[in-house]
């Protein structure tokens, strides 16, 4: 009787037993890893929009040409890799080795693009004299929040660059598995997905007109 | 455990054009987004359509693109609500506050 009632218990959805999401203990690990990285990065971009409403004098730097039209750019860039990325994700479920490492490789260089493109961005604003504490426009502390939030987020996608390093020589090699992969595109897709609001927040509510 | 994964994903199989489909609706966003900052928008109607149009984007990144629209449900009320209550909690407890302390209206 009792086992009949254990049995009947792990076939519900709470069932609840040795997994209880149905998914492997690394893409478990990796959702928990992503929640608690997401709460990092919107405690960043809360602090951001709280500095941004508490200060009247905030810097708005960025015109529209050139400087949201490149951010625009590295967005594009950004959601190419993440579509590169899923097709990896797919390409590896269906156990062909050749299109996951070649679509693996074309979302490195989507993220090795995005990092080049965002250093140019980064150096132009530096030679504006945009500083951790001092830009030329107002508030001090515009410089901090901006190198903080996105500079973060760079430091992601370069550590993504190298973790799809990784995986795809590990995966060519057969070391890893196809879960292996969907769990890496896990990661670099939330990257991409902190971009969707690193990009408006920071940038395109800050366009000088 | 990889077993059940395996087993989970095994039931649907999203094809490449559908991801493309999203793919294609992300850039449309995007450029909706850019839009509306060429418009030059008021900030207050500019900020409450960006965080929408954000979040929108958010849902069908995780949804299709992290797998989470085929993943079992429980994980969903897992993960989202906890983090949702996490945000919720530092809105509700700083913003009032950074209001009171800039201009209360938004520049």
């Amino acid at each position: 009787m009792h086992k009949s009632k254990q049995d009947t218990a792990n076939s519900s959805v709470w069932s609840g037993g040795a997994a209880p999401f149905a998914m492997g203990s690394k893409k478990l690990g990796m959702w928990l890893f992503i929640i608690s990285d997401a709460l990092t990065f919107s405690v960043l971009l809360l602090a951001y929009s709280y500095l941004r409403l508490a200060n009247a004098d905030w810097p708005k730097p960025f015109p529209f040409s050139p400087s949201i039209i490149f951010s625009t750019g590295m967005t594009i860039v950004l959601l190419a890799s993440s579509l590169t990325m899923v097709m990896a994700v797919a390409a590896a479920s269906r156990g062909d080795r050749g299109r996951t490492v070649k679509w693996i490789l074309a979302t490195m260089l989507g993220g090795a693009a995005f990092i080049g493109l965002h250093l140019t961005e980064w150096l132009h604003l530096i030679e504006e004299g945009v500083r951790p504490f001092s830009n030329p426009w107002g508030s001090p502390l515009f410089g901090a929040v901006f190198f903080g939030v996105t500079g973060l987020h760079m430091t992601h996608v370069a550590i993504g660059v190298i973790y799809l390093g990784i995986i795809t020589a590990g995966f060519g090699r057969g070391k890893f598995s196809a879960e292996d992969v969907e769990v890496s595109g896990l990661y670099w897709h939330f990257v991409d997905l902190v971009w969707m609001f690193v990009f408006p927040l920071v940038y395109l509510m800050s366009v000088k007109y | 455990m990889s077993s059940h994964a395996n087993a989970a994903d095994a039931h649907v199989s999203p094809t490449a054009k559908l991801f493309i489909m999203v793919w294609v609706g992300l850039v449309a966003i995007t450029g909706i987004e850019v839009l509306l900052a060429y418009k030059q928008v008021p900030p207050g109607i500019m900020l409450t359509v960006l965080v929408g149009l954000s979040l929108l984007k958010a849902a069908m990144i995780m949804a299709y693109f992290m797998h989470l629209k085929y993943e079992k449900f429980a994980l969903v009320l897992w993960l989202v609500p906890a983090f949702m209550f996490c945000v919720m909690m530092i809105c509700i407890f700083f913003f009032p506050d950074s209001l009171r302390l800039g201009n209360p209206s938004f520049h």
